[in-house]
């Protein structure tokens, strides 16, 4: 890029231009660099019964030397001792992988569908998907609330067509199994949009000149049509992965009391224990863990532009 | 000395023996899409070995055509018969045909070789097979050094090639090539037409062409088929459709050409029979030597080709017939030749090309001029169409 800016006679630095280029910069700088210092600070101070909750980590410019050496990554520590917390850590990974697991086995043949649709009811299917947006999602998790309890509507359906007794209740509700329902449903459309796009793209002649030299079409499509996908999957996953890892409130409302998810356990640390410390440790671990699937999702759309 | 119509390109033409069997035989293939006829009623019998152009305008169903071969499309009505069974509802990947896309159609996360083996694989050929077949492929469309790139790190010319490979691997009963060469450059379309040819001639292979582009369909085939609007229009090798054109359309469809309406003033000789016909066109007289294909005040037209036409100065000795007199309005260089539009005294215009034989010429014809058309007796030809 360099090389280019110097010897194009258009691309010669400008004031303007570097005002446009520092927006994005100056928004992460505020909204997101900042915080997590902020957060990352009081990860390594200690509780206090204080407004804010948590001993003062840095006193003027004065105070360097202490700062350092009051420096504690017991907080750290602490986590890897609490079984809790790895616990924790590892059941949020496995409730995400599973979900985006069962996301990408429904959403593919939905975007599969949608991708292979008539060319004009391709916009209304693509309206179809985002619709439920128009409501709020704590009001779509609150309504799965209301399907799944015991005396939901479930029950009542079950009940009515005979597949269960008048006394039997559907024992969902404050499950894993409900936890699961409700990330699959709020997080489908974020599934489908990037499979979508990407199978839109794909030359249909593709597969007849598969079919023509030899191959069926269930073949055809492992052979051709989903590794072409594949960027759209990648990207899908990661964007379904990465949130649901820290999801707290479909747990929170759908989950049972041995539903373990670290958004909730950080939710607990914050405003159950008041102990900011510890929740702001839990948290940069979490950012740590999940820096890693955000480069494989970088790294593949660098590769598909 | 018996005269005969153009150069021969091989001794090959199973079409007039009677008692050949046809290798493809498309029978009264007709296909609509909704109310839209693309394939009306049609018939025709292509035989083994054979190159064969399907010619027409964008529009006259011959990827339709081509495509219920393949498999793509099922004919509304009819049947396509190969080798004599008829083929109607095998799936694509059941027929013993091989395409060539327009698009090239190459699958873009393969490799060239992976592209070429694609085929063979479905086969479950044993793999040592596989990279001998798809070695000797390589060789055969000179990409051995391009094995293991992507399609989309190649020139168009050598994903052409590499298209071409691809079909060619499975060393199909025919190969269908849908435009094959339209995404290339005039200089490599030309190179390709006789690569085409000599692959042809040396695999021993039917190949079923599609195109739009007169001369590649002239370069190539052994026969072509002019289609319009559904239906096919003359049935000949490339020297009779130039030469002898069976009506306006396939006439004026192939190369240029003077056509001047008129009515058969008199025929020398019964219809069906070698004579000289004369002709009335608006005040020109014509006359042509041809097996008559008309009777007396019959409007027909008569056609000349413009390289037939001789263009002179000076006035011929006879000028009563096959003789026209005109201004010069507009003239194309061509570089092989020149092209000369004539205006006549009223207002029709008659080409004649001249081939530019030497550098250096005593006295150019210019805008303006007034010049001498004339053509022999065997040059035109009466179209009954």
């Amino acid at each position: 890029m360099a090389s280019v800016s110097e010897t194009h006679p258009a691309n010669k630095p400008n004031p303007a231009r570097w005002l446009v280029v520092a927006v994005p910069y100056v928004w992460l700088l505020l909204f997101f660099a900042a915080p997590f210092l902020i957060i990352f600070k009081i990860s390594l101070s200690e509780t206090a019964i204080a407004m804010p909750p948590y001993t003062p980590l840095f006193d003027g410019f004065g105070a360097i030397g202490d700062f350092v050496s009051e420096l504690d990554f017991d907080n750290y520590l602490f986590l890897t001792d609490d079984p809790l917390y790895i616990e924790a850590y590892l059941s949020s990974l496995r409730i995400a992988v599973i979900s985006t697991f069962l996301l990408l086995l429904i959403g593919y043949p939905m975007a599969l569908a949608m991708a292979r649709a008539p060319t004009m009811l391709r916009p209304t299917l693509v309206m179809l998907v985002i619709l439920p947006f128009w409501t709020s999602f704590l009001i779509r998790v609150y309504a799965w609330i209301g399907i799944l309890k015991p005396d939901g509507l479930l029950t009542l359906l079950f009940q009515s067509v005979g597949l269960l007794g008048a006394d039997d209740q559907v024992q969902i509700f404050r499950t894993d199994y409900a936890v699961f329902i409700g990330i699959v449903y709020s997080y489908l459309p974020f599934m489908i949009l990037p499979l979508y796009s990407a199978l839109e793209k794909m030359d249909n002649t593709l597969l007849e000149a598969a079919s023509d030299l030899g191959c069926p079409p269930w073949k055809a499509f492992w052979k051709i049509t989903f590794p072409l996908s594949l960027p759209g999957v990648i990207a899908g996953s990661m964007i379904c992965f990465i949130p649901i890892t820290g999801e707290f409130v479909i747990p929170d409302l759908l989950g049972g009391a041995d539903t373990l998810m670290i958004g909730k356990t950080l939710w607990t640390e914050f405003f159950g224990n008041r102990d900011w410390p510890l929740a702001s440790a839990v948290a940069v671990i979490l950012l740590i863990m999940l820096v890693v699937p955000i480069m494989i999702f970088q790294n593949q759309q660098k590769k598909v532009t | 000395m018996a005269k005969s119509l153009g150069p021969v390109k091989r001794k090959f033409s199973p079409w007039t023996d009677p008692s050949a069997v046809p290798f493809i035989r498309f029978e009264n293939i007709t296909k609509r899409f909704g109310t839209f006829t693309a394939v009306d009623n049609l018939t025709l019998d292509i035989y083994e070995r054979e190159f064969f152009s399907l010619l027409g305008p964008s529009g006259c169903g011959k990827t339709t055509l081509m495509r219920m071969l393949a498999g793509f499309e099922e004919p509304t009505e009819g049947r396509i018969l190969l080798q004599g069974k008829d083929i109607s509802g095998v799936p694509p990947y059941r027929r013993p045909t091989n395409m060539m896309f327009q698009s090239y159609a190459l699958f873009p996360h393969m490799t060239v070789e992976k592209n070429i083996a694609f085929g063979l694989e479905q086969d479950n050929l044993p793999k040592g097979e596989i990279a001998t077949r798809v070695e000797e492929m390589l060789k055969l469309v000179k990409l051995e050094q391009f094995a293991k790139r992507k399609p989309n790190q190649l020139s168009g010319g050598q994903r052409q090639r590499v298209a071409l490979a691809r079909s060619l691997a499975k060393r199909p009963k025919v190969l269908l090539l849908d435009e094959p060469l339209g995404a290339l450059d005039k200089k490599l379309r030309e190179e390709t037409q006789f690569e085409l040819m000599d692959l042809q001639t040396k695999l021993g292979l039917t190949f079923l062409i599609v195109t739009h582009d007169q001369e590649e369909a002239m370069t190539v085939s052994d026969r072509i088929a002019v289609m319009d609007k559904g239906l096919i229009m003359q049935v000949a090798t490339p020297a009779e459709i130039y030469e002898a054109p069976n009506s306006r359309y396939v006439a004026d469809f192939i190369g240029d050409i003077n056509i001047l309406e008129g009515t058969v003033a008199e025929t020398g000789s019964a219809l069906g029979a070698p004579g000289t016909v004369r002709i009335d066109c608006d005040g020109i007289a014509v006359s042509v030597e041809q097996e008559c294909q008309a009777v007396k005040a019959d409007k027909v037209a008569f056609a000349v080709r413009p390289e037939k036409v001789r263009i002179s100065p000076d006035q011929p000795s006879n000028t009563s017939v096959n003789a026209v007199y005109g201004e010069v309005w507009d003239i194309g260089y061509l570089g092989d030749f020149s092209v000369f539009l004539v205006k006549l005294a009223d207002g029709r215009v008659v080409r004649a090309a001249q081939a530019n034989v030497s550098r250096l010429v005593d006295r150019p014809i210019t805008f303006g001029d007034m010049v001498w058309l004339t053509w022999p007796l065997d040059a035109g030809l009466v179209l009954t169409r």
